[in-house]
């Protein structure tokens, strides 16, 4: 009797939770269904079945060299992380394991660094990359990218690092490990998969990034974003050709997301979870 | 226990990120708060100089300043509440027992990979869009009007888009918080006769607090910068309707190249992005150390 009722439950929360997530998922799959359509079929109204046609994929290359903004977006993506990564990781460090009174406060004003609008120093911050020569060059914008993403950075290691036991640092000491042996062969590999899925969300805002990516770029550094941007407007009729270029910038990160999805979600917590 | 010498070092380790983030936080704003205070416009070769408060008073006069602000408190306020508690319902449903947990997962998070010029176009021309959008074929499916989403309802159509792509955010954040819940806990309340509200009441939410202020913290900081759902849907109205403080400086500097008055509103918008903060902050600090 017992085992009918929790099947039925379980029945009920599958239905509802698939149903839900379909339509949290829906204007994704829409995008991807609109992409293999013709332009007229795109505009005839609601149909999920398309002709799977590629025209519409061939066009959007035509217009605009996927490949390159690709790479770009790779570029800044893992260029940006892997900087912030070597800045952040000592910081973070330090705070888990050899915290003071103000590391908290430290903490809380790096995350405050976050909530300046870009807008309001985009004009200093074109001024000075205009004089540095760093504008539409990937270098700078790396650069960008790694300062806004860094206090998360810093913050979610915290709070991983944080969960080491200080206890088993000891034990290595009393077994005479060096500082930096204890580092190497204690720390860095507890560490890992906190360092993993911070990078992996770091990839993701980075590749998202739309307000300086755009703003600072023109041909040279121009990612995904760039691409997607010069398809808004004038192309707004073109529905078919949209959701091509749409589905082109979001597939790799998506895909990338999908698979490590378990991985990120770990990193998520930001310390909520205790 | 922290040696001298691990002291030391650790100063040194935490230096690089303190010292950029003071760079990155000191410089432009420098430079922002010197051009509010000049008169300048990069297209005219004239330059006034000095111009004291007057581009405070320009800015602040501008009968879209107040509505900005409180539009950019709207959509901060109405997303947090949607993500918020959609996410905590998302996370409870989430974690029955289910048939293909993994995909509903999968297909939850989704949203949190879109680019947001993609998430804006996306709802702009497939799902709101009065001729050709979803919602427009199911009013007519219906036998009703289509609505036009941004003419009519323009800030409301934004805090749905923005709603969309954080609600996967704070879905997974919560339900990870909800897994870590002591199972044998639950059941104890459920010996005990609690019903499903009353555990929720004094069991479930007060272990999800944590969770929660984090969620509201990281939201809150992205949320008050969203700029380009609204270039890409409504450009800011239909008047100023759907205007935000950063979309506000945004059309000073870059479409009226009156950079003294968009510093100046960059001024401002730093110092609302503080008040908030510092609440923000209040609160998450109180919380976390728990």
């Amino acid at each position: 009797m017992a085992r009918a009722v929790s099947t039925q439950s379980k029945v009920v929360a599958t239905v509802a939770s698939w149903t839900v997530a379909l339509i949290i998922f829906f204007p994704i799959l829409y995008t991807i269904i609109t992409s293999l359509k013709s332009e007229t079929e795109a505009i005839a109204g609601f149909d999920l079945i398309p002709s799977f046609t590629a025209e519409s994929y061939v066009q959007v290359q035509d217009q605009a060299n996927y490949f390159k903004f690709f790479l770009n977006s790779v570029l800044l993506a893992v260029g940006s992380t892997i900087l912030a990564l070597f800045v952040a990781v000592p910081a973070a460090w330090s705070m888990a394991f050899s915290p003071t009174k103000r590391t908290k406060d430290i903490l809380m004003w790096m995350l405050s660094t976050k909530m300046m609008p870009a807008v309001a120093v985009l004009f200093p911050i074109y001024l000075i990359f205009n004089r540095l020569g760093l504008l539409d060059s990937r270098i700078g914008l790396m650069v960008m990218l790694m300062l806004i993403n860094l206090p998360i950075v810093v913050w979610m290691l915290y709070t991983y690092f944080r969960e080491i036991p200080g206890e088993i640092l000891e034990a290595a000491r009393m077994d005479g490990a060096t500082l930096w042996g204890e580092i190497f062969y204690v720390l860095t590999p507890m560490a890992v998969p906190g360092i993993a899925s911070t990078m992996l969300l770091n990839i993701i805002l980075a590749w998202n990034e739309a307000f300086w990516t755009i703003r600072l770029t023109t041909t040279d550094a121009a990612p995904l974003t760039a691409f997607i941007s010069s398809f808004s407007s004038p192309q707004g009729l073109f529905w078919a050709k949209l959701s091509a270029a749409s589905t082109l910038a979001i597939a790799p990160i998506l895909i990338m997301g999908w698979f490590s999805q378990k991985q990120l979600v770990r990193g998520l917590t930001f310390g909520a979870v205790k | 226990m922290a040696t001298k010498q691990t002291g030391t070092l650790a100063r040194f380790m935490l230096a690089p990120s303190v010292v950029l983030l003071l760079i990155w936080m000191i410089v432009p704003l420098v430079f922002t708060l010197w051009f509010s205070f000049q008169q300048y416009n990069p297209l005219n070769p004239i330059r006034d100089g000095f111009v004291g408060f007057s581009n405070y008073a320009l800015f602040y006069s501008n009968p879209a300043f107040i509505q900005s602000i409180l539009n950019t408190l709207t959509i901060v306020g109405a997303v947090l509440l949607i993500t918020v508690i959609g996410g905590i319902l998302l996370a409870l449903l989430i974690d029955q027992p289910m048939w293909g947990q993994g995909i509903v997962r999968i297909l939850v998070i989704s949203p949190f990979f879109v680019m947001p010029p993609v998430a804006a176009l996306v709802w702009k021309n497939m799902i709101m869009h009065p001729g050709y959008g979803v919602f427009a074929d199911i009013a007519r499916f219906f036998g009703a009007q289509p609505v036009d989403w941004f003419a009519q309802y323009p800030l409301f159509s934004i805090i749905i888009i923005v709603a969309w792509q954080w609600l996967p955010f704070a879905t997974l954040i919560l339900l990870t918080s909800l897994q870590s819940l002591d199972g044998e806990q639950k059941e104890a309340a459920e010996m005990d006769g609690a019903n499903f509200l009353n555990r929720f009441r004094y069991l479930t939410l007060p272990h999800m607090s944590r969770a929660i202020t984090v969620v509201i913290l990281i939201q809150t900081i992205f949320l008050l910068s969203v700029y380009a759902e609204i270039l890409v849907t409504t450009n800011g109205g239909p008047g100023y309707a759907s205007t935000n403080l950063p979309f506000l400086v945004y059309q000073k500097a870059l479409l009226e190249y009156k950079i003294g008055q968009a510093s100046a509103g960059g001024v401002i918008a730093v110092i609302l992005a503080n008040i908030v903060a510092f609440f923000a902050m209040r609160a998450v600090g109180k919380n976390l150390d728990k």
